[in-house]
């Protein structure tokens, strides 16, 4: 046994099954403990009065649609490099939940702006590159859907992935870069941060609870691709016989 | 405490439908992801077994 070992399909369903829920639960204990930060520590700010709070899901929200985009367009290239399957499943078993915090992103932003800005949207550098992912999400996700063959299907979605990924490194610096309503970024690794101390815990703990979220229900999704993938193997005979 | 009241907590100084409408509206979008999720596992599920039976009651009947 090494570590190759949960690079087999067999191996990984296994593995994933054990795993899905500490992730899960994990999720499930910071969201409850990041709220609680979010509205009963934090105090209110001396600016956004409570508006503000939209914080705490707008930024781990645009956050993970970044950094799954980016893990995405990583399992990607190993597919496409060493063709190995697991990857491509890891792949596709990702976007739903890319695109799904990429529109909570916008939306929660929407509803932020609104009251600080007057307006829902503006055709803002940084809002306008976050709608292309959203787009690039769904875009990936409707050629995967669109071509039977699992191979190319994989091979073509994994390229317009890696192809798209420019668009990522455009999100994070389009406040530096352009002249931009939205603000700039809340945490920077360079300089110390801005925010109250408590404000900062409770979006980091947002944070961790959406990647544990994330790795949970990719998990699942991953164990569905690997058991429509392998049917006709033993191993998954064997595992649906002994459910039934 | 950064609340007097239930109403109060409600009203987030008269941001409540921002604030709210942006909670709201990520729970949703987790419980349809999660839900969506659960229906289609089981289904691939019912397929995969489906087809199992299928194939198995072909074999039998050729034995």
């Amino acid at each position: 046994m090494n570590l190759y070992t949960f690079a087999s399909p067999a191996h990984f369903y296994t593995l994933a099954g054990r795993l899905i829920p500490w992730f899960a639960w994990g999720a499930g204990l910071f969201t409850l403990w990041g709220l609680y930060i979010g509205f009963f520590q934090a105090p209110t700010d001396f600016q956004q009065g409570e508006a503000y709070r939209i914080i705490f899901i707008h930024v781990p929200a645009a956050w993970m649609s970044m950094f799954i985009y980016l893990v995405m367009a990583f399992w990607g290239a190993i597919g496409l490099a060493f063709n190995t399957r697991l990857s491509f499943m890891m792949a596709r078993a990702l976007a739903p939940t890319g695109a799904m915090f990429t529109f909570i992103a916008l939306w929660s932003g929407a509803f932020w702006g609104k009251p600080m800005w007057g307006a829902w949207w503006v055709w803002d550098a940084r809002l306008t590159s976050e709608l292309i992912l959203l787009f690039l999400y769904v875009g990936i996700i409707a050629l995967w859907a669109a071509i039977d063959d699992i191979r190319r299907g994989d091979r073509a979605g994994s390229l317009l992935t890696l192809i798209g990924a420019i668009n990522v490194p455009i999100i994070y610096f389009s406040v530096k870069w352009w002249n931009t309503l939205h603000q700039g970024s809340s945490i920077n690794l360079m300089k110390a941060p801005s925010m109250a101390k408590t404000m900062l815990l409770g979006m980091l703990v947002l944070a961790i609870a959406a990647w544990l979220y994330t790795i949970a229900v990719a998990l699942v999704r991953v164990r569905r691709i690997i058991l429509e993938r392998e049917r006709q193997s033993e191993w998954v005979k064997a595992i649906l016989a002994k459910e039934s | 405490m950064n609340w007097a009241s239930w109403s109060d907590f409600w009203n987030m100084g008269g941001y409540g439908l921002y604030v709210w409408g942006s909670y709201g509206v990520t729970a949703a979008a987790v419980l349809i992801e999660v839900i969506l999720l659960k229906r289609a596992a089981a289904e691939t599920r019912r397929e995969l077994k489906r087809m199992q039976q299928w194939t198995a009651s072909l074999q039998g009947e050729e034995s």
